[in-house]
């Protein structure tokens, strides 16, 4: 298993004193390959999933293990990408990408290649000099995404990645990202609040409930094209496992 | 012609339109020379403070002072706001005593420098450091309380140390807020050496406002306020100059 969280309580001390449960008893677990969601009401949690995942912080209870081992502290085999794109304004695009390499002891000759091998790959090439200024927003977000890949992590960790796009640049930059991931065959797990989203692009949807989060549901998305989010969006499963989804969410009446 | 050139023309002409005013106005209204002196007053004055009154040597001095000042200061205030801004135990505990050395008037502590110093150099260096001294710390400790928590995650995530996270993350981003604080600590600089030798000096453009005041010399007095301000221009300026290479990676605001 390249991902696998047992029995994940996180229980966080507020600054009054007080507790506050994000995630409960969370169960599931993501395979070699895999490209996985978790959609789930504001609040719930994903985040804390993320950041577990990572080792910025640990389980109050139970255990997140990656490749099998316990994750107690940042892991370098973890990369992660937020709604912001972090890359560091004073820097370069192709520094930026170097930054993660840096202190891992790669030598500055590789640290380069790697770096413009990435950016090739998140078709970037030629924007290597930039400064992030200089780019649009899916552009910065594909150089994060160059970043990330750099330190050849064995899962990525993506928050919400595309929601601060707009609509277009959107849909072609998950189109992008999937063709990507799929090409360099790294574990995926992605916290998104858009439904279709997480339909179009995952082998597997799973469903928390409001805080604690927990997980309500595993939806396998059993269709062709992971890789081509566009041609899966034209597909009629796709609108099926979405309004399955929108139910168990019970959006309809929450909007009531 | 090109709107550069315009406004080049404008800023010129309204130079000359000032110094025509100061020039023709005071006399025009029957202000005598000790109250005002005319443009023509103050050059006749300037010459003679170059022969008479040393003023290279003057100048020389109140300019190193300055920058001395200056660089100690913002030294100092920098490295404490950066090692406050990585401790917030310890920014806890001393912040009331910045607070309130922050709203204390430094250039009141220029007689006692001088009570313990004497009437040397060091009492106004010393002005100067405490002055330009809270600015910079207080912009520093502040971005550094702001930088943003995602990338420092970030950097942690790829293993970097307390130190490289220093380095590469928070460092560069104070960078902004620590220019901005040298640059109203550069203004300050100049109050801080002016009071010093104001207060106790035998030397320097303070002095020589304080010793052209007893005279009643109006002329000299302003001939000094204007060197002054000259050397606080060219030092904020070589500030902003540095500002706009180091900082070169923020897109500039379009007006
Ligand atoms: N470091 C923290 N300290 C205290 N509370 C936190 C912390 N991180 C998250 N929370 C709380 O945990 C809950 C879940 O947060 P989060 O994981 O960010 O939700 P989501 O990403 O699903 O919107 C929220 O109520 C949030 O306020
Ligand atoms: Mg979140």
């Amino acid at each position: 298993m390249a991902l696998e969280f047992t029995g994940v309580t996180k229980t966080f001390t507020l600054p009054d004193g007080k507790d506050l449960t994000a995630v409960r008893d969370i169960n599931f677990t993501v395979g070699q390959g895999e490209f996985v969601s978790v959609v789930g009401p504001s609040g719930c949690g994903k985040s804390t999933i993320l950041s577990m995942t990572a080792g910025l912080y640990q389980p109050t209870s139970g255990a997140v293990r990656v490749s099998g081992e316990v994750v107690t502290k940042p892991n370098p085999h973890v990369g992660f990408m937020l709604q912001k794109d972090l890359l560091l304004p004073w820097r370069t695009i192709i520094k930026n990408v170097e930054f993660g390499l840096e202190s891992r002891g790669v030598p500055k000759a590789e640290r380069r290649e790697r770096a413009l091998f990435e950016l090739d790959r998140c078709h970037l090439k030629g924007f290597e000099d930039h400064y992030p200024y200089q780019l649009s927003g899916g552009m910065r977000q594909r150089a994060a995404l160059a970043r990330t890949l750099a330190i050849d992590p064995a899962i990525i960790l993506l928050d919400e990645p595309f929601s601060a796009l707009d609509a277009q640049t959107k849909l072609l930059i998950q189109n992008s990202f999937a063709e990507t991931i799929q090409e360099a065959g790294i574990t995926t797990l992605l916290i998104t609040h858009d439904l279709s989203e997480a339909v179009i692009m995952s082998d597997r949807v799973l469903v928390l409930s409001e805080r604690p989060g927990t997980v309500m549901r595993e939806i396998p998305i059993d269709l062709p094209d992971r890789a081509h989010p566009l041609k899966r969006r034209q597909m009629p499963e796709i609108h099926q496992h979405a309004s399955e989804i929108f139910t168990l969410l019970r959006l309809d009446q929450r909007a009531a | 012609m090109s709107q550069a050139s315009t406004q080049k023309l404008v800023a010129v002409a309204i130079l000359a339109l000032l110094l025509l005013i100061w020039q023709f106005l005071p006399p025009a209204l029957g202000v005598p020379k000790y109250i005002v002196p005319t443009v023509s007053d103050m050059l006749t004055e300037l010459g003679r403070m170059y022969r008479r009154e040393n003023l290279i040597a003057n100048v020389a001095s109140t300019a190193i002072f300055t920058v001395l000042g200056f660089a100690i200061g913002s030294a100092l205030g920098a490295a404490i706001g950066y090692l406050l801004g990585l401790s917030a135990f310890w920014e806890r505990v001393l912040s009331p005593y910045i607070l309130a050395l922050q709203i204390a008037p430094k250039v009141a502590f220029a007689p006692l420098f001088i009570m313990w110093f004497g009437y040397n150099s060091t009492p106004k260096l010393l002005v100067t450091v405490l002055i330009v001294f809270f600015p910079v710390l207080v912009n520093v400790l502040a971005a550094m309380k702001t930088v943003d928590r995602d990338m420092v995650n970030l950097a942690r995530a790829y293993s970097l140390n307390r130190w490289e996270i220093f380095k590469k993350v928070e460092f560069p981003s104070t960078l902004p807020n620590l220019m901005a604080g040298l640059r109203i600590a550069s203004t300050l600089a100049v109050i801080g050496v002016t009071v010093g030798e104001l207060v106790g000096g035998n030397t320097g453009l303070g002095f020589l406002i304080s010793y052209g005041g007893g005279q009643a010399n109006a002329a000299m007095v302003f001939n000094a306020i204007v060197l002054l301000t000259i050397i606080g221009i060219v030092l904020y300026s070589v500030l902003v100059w540095a500002e706009e290479r180091l900082l070169h990676y923020i897109p500039k605001k379009d007006h």
